[in-house]
């Protein structure tokens, strides 16, 4: 078997005193799309916000695409090198956050044209014209490119922000409850871009709410609760026979 | 190019001094008749003009007029503004610590003013319990001080103080003679009354230690009054006393009829109608158009230092480690916590001893920029954590590093919230500007003191000044609506785009 696209191994963080992840370990392979659900506070969002660094880990070793950061006994200040890895990695993660968090003094193609162009030199046209292939990928195509975030719905506004993060070029978009902030009826758009990605085979991992996408998408799905992956199963047998009685007790709310 | 120019035009006296002997001399020419003022066709006049030409003349230099308020102009000598000061100074062991005096070239005495039809005074004892006007660092204060019970009260301008006489406001004004003779004798409300008081004689002040400069200057005086040219200059004024013959040696006649005497009660007797004020007004458009250009100047340039140390102070406060965010948020509280026109005169005169110089111009543009720069910072703070964290996530996220995060997504962000607090600011500092008056230069406060003073219009000069201030701030304040208009992007409609001359719509 193939080395995982992305593994992590034994995660620990901490806020102030209270420990939000207690040893977490997850490998990925690639194209997979994988649903992390579990209830509030169980260390889900933290754990995708390590993944990309956003939150520094306190222990642990992740590993994503060839780039391997190895945090142990990082408490204190992260040295310079981290920082310089982290950036590295996060090269080749794209991520997708809750309130979109589209620049809002720039048109939606100029967000999907900003990164490119900063951190890896793209030319000008050339990053117009991928940004104007994305958008249209998730169905914001020709006079869409044009209009300010402020003037779109949330749906539109989260399909622009998919489109911003795979302007990169990433290896893995990470979501972080990419449709809790959309009125229902444009949940779907949404989740179908993520459909449509992960046919094409991008790997994915979605913390998510939405337990029907969850079940119909997924390869598989990570069932978190007080800092622990409880159970990683199968997308059905998840949901009619879950093996952890915390598992049944989560997931009897929504069925 | 133009603010270069400027620059230079500053330090142009000291550069030219390098091919040319020149006689630099420093006075207060606002509300100064009859010493050293300026006459109504705005040319410097008064017989201190008429001596210190004379005395550069003799000395074989050219004379050049430095003006400075009358409480700076001592200091301004231990500055090197200036290479001697003739303002009606008198000669006191007090101010004689302090300077060097030539010889006296004029010997008066001072005389009581009261309002017509007041008892006469024969004594000032007579004046217990009465309060008497009279300027700042005069023989005639400190002689109203040493007498018990009299309430001085000091002016900025003679004109002012015998005004507050002929409206009841105080009971009389103790100045020298001269003063008296052209402010309040032609003044049918007032009268002279009692006898003189004291005997004060004036020198031309140098700075301590240039003997040099002194015995050249007590030698061109000399030979002024031998050759009768002191004389004839003092009697056009009206001036020429027995008093002052006596001191200088001279017959008591007047050698010349006080032909400028005559002329200034002349012009100043007709009753301005609205008309003729205009037309007065009209006469100063060019030292208008000049100060309200340096106003701009020092307020532009001034504001700019402010934007580019307050946005340093801000990211330090920010994003710095602890000894930049504490460095700076003592430079914050120092500087709000202190009045601007102390830091003012700290730069200008207090500097030099310690050997930093700085022209003016360049004094008044650090003060006023050093100063707005910490209410700057604060903005510029408050404009950057006004911008939500998931901005900052976001672009970390995308790969930027924190400084390209920064510069491509805050910034600009922060740039529209802060546009309205930094155009205020700049119409405040607009105003602020009128305290770098105070350093020597003529803006438009300045204009207004000087063109107050020659036609003591208080009044009208002061809505005209004030309407030129309006004017000038009025374009930023339209200029930033209309910016702020444009980086709304979040706020507009497709397509909806402001011009820069249409009115803003209100949005609910």
């Amino acid at each position: 078997m193939a080395e995982p696209l992305l593994s992590v191994q034994n995660l620990h963080k901490r806020f102030e005193e209270t420990a939000i992840l207690k040893g977490v370990s997850l490998a990925v392979e690639e194209g997979d799309l994988v649903s992390v659900i579990g209830p509030s506070g169980c260390g889900k969002s933290t754990f995708l916000r390590c993944l990309n660094f956003l939150e520094i880990p306190d222990a642990g070793r992740i590993s994503i695409a060839g780039v391997t950061i190895d945090c142990q006994g990082l408490e204190d200040a992260p040295p310079k090198d981290i920082q310089s890895r982290a950036h590295e990695l996060r090269q080749r993660v794209g991520m997708v956050f809750q309130q979109f968090n589209l620049f809002p003094h720039r048109t939606i193609l100029e967000n999907t044209m900003m990164a490119p162009m900063v951190v890896r030199g793209v030319a000008r046209e050339e990053a117009a014209s991928m940004g104007k292939r994305l958008l249209e990928k998730v169905g914001l195509g020709g006079a869409f490119a044009d209009r300010y975030p402020a003037q779109m719905s949330g749906g539109q506004q989260q399909r622009a922000a998919i489109a911003r993060a795979l302007a990169m070029n990433p290896k893995v978009m990470l979501y972080d409850e990419p449709t809790s902030a959309l009125d229902p009826e444009l949940v779907d758009e949404v989740l179908k871009v993520m459909k449509d990605l992960d046919a094409e085979g991008m790997t994915q991992i979605v913390v998510t709410h939405e337990m029907r996408f969850a079940r119909d998408a997924s390869d598989y799905i990570v069932f978190m609760e007080g800092g622990h992956i409880v159970e990683i199963s199968d997308e059905d047998e998840i949901f009619t026979h879950p093996k952890d009685e915390r598992t049944r007790q989560f997931l009897r709310r929504f069925l | 190019m133009k603010r270069l120019l400027l620059v230079f035009m500053i330090f142009w006296p000291v550069l030219l001094r390098a091919d040319e002997p020149l006689l630099r001399w420093g006075a207060d020419a606002n509300s100064n008749a009859p010493y050293a003022f300026y006459g109504p066709n705005d040319k410097l006049t008064g017989f201190e003009y008429e001596i210190i030409t004379a005395v550069a003349r003799e000395m074989g230099r050219k004379p050049q007029f430095v003006q400075n308020d009358w409480d700076g102009l001592i200091p301004g000598l231990g500055r090197g503004l200036y290479d001697c000061v003739i303002c009606g100074i008198e000669i006191t062991p007090d101010k004689a610590g302090e300077v060097l005096f030539s010889n006296p070239y004029y010997v008066t005495f001072e005389q009581l003013v009261v309002r017509k039809g007041t008892p006469p005074i024969t004594s000032l004892d007579e004046l217990r319990g009465k309060q008497i006007g009279t300027l700042d660092q005069t023989a005639a204060l400190a002689m109203l001080e040493k007498t018990p019970g009299v309430q001085a009260k000091t002016y900025d301008q003679e004109f002012t103080a015998y005004l507050d006489v002929a409206n009841g406001r105080i009971f009389g004004v103790l100045l020298d003679y001269p003063i008296a003779k052209f402010y309040a004798a032609p003044n049918p409300n007032l009268q002279f009354t009692g006898p003189p008081f004291g005997q004060i004689a004036y020198g031309i002040a140098i700075k301590k230690g240039n003997t040099a400069l002194q015995q050249e200057i007590n030698a061109a005086l000399a030979r002024l009054v031998a050759s009768g040219e002191m004389r004839d200059i003092l009697s056009r004024w009206g001036l020429w006393t027995p008093l002052v013959a006596g001191a200088l040696g001279q017959p008591e006649q007047p050698s010349v009829p006080d032909t400028e005497y005559k002329a200034f009660v002349a012009a100043n007797a007709e009753e301005a109608s609205l008309g003729t004020r205009l037309i007065r007004y009209a006469g100063y458009w060019k030292m208008l158009l000049q100060a309200a250009l340096l106003t701009l100047e020092v307020s532009i340039v001034g504001m700019t230092l402010a934007i580019g140390v307050g946005f340093t102070l801000a990211l330090m406060r920010v994003f710095g480690p602890w000894p930049l965010r504490w460095l700076a948020t003592l430079y914050i509280e120092i500087i709000r916590g202190t009045p601007l026109l102390i830091q003012l005169y700290i730069i200008f005169f207090g500097l030099p001893s310690l050997g930093i110089k700085l022209s003016p111009f360049v004094a008044g543009v650090l003060g006023l920029g050093l100063n707005y720069a910490a209410y700057e910072a604060e903005n510029y703070r408050a404009g950057l954590m006004a911008v939500p964290r998931g901005q900052m996530e976001a672009a970390r996220a995308l790969g930027m590093t924190r400084r390209q995060g920064l510069f491509h997504v805050i910034m600009p962000q922060s740039f529209r919230l802060v546009l309205p607090p930094v155009t205020n600011d700049f119409i405040s500092l607009l105003k602020d500007s009128s305290l770098v008056s105070m350093v020597t230069l003529l803006d438009l406060t300045g204009a207004y003191n000087r063109i107050a003073s020659q036609t003591f219009d208080y009044f009208g000069t002061g809505l005209l000044i004030a309407a030129i201030y309006l004017l000038i701030g009025l374009p930023f304040v339209r200029l930033a609506r209309f910016t702020e208009e444009r980086l709304a992007v979040d706020q507009r409609k497709p397509g909806q785009k402001p011009g820069l001359f249409t009115l803003p719509k209100l949005r609910k």
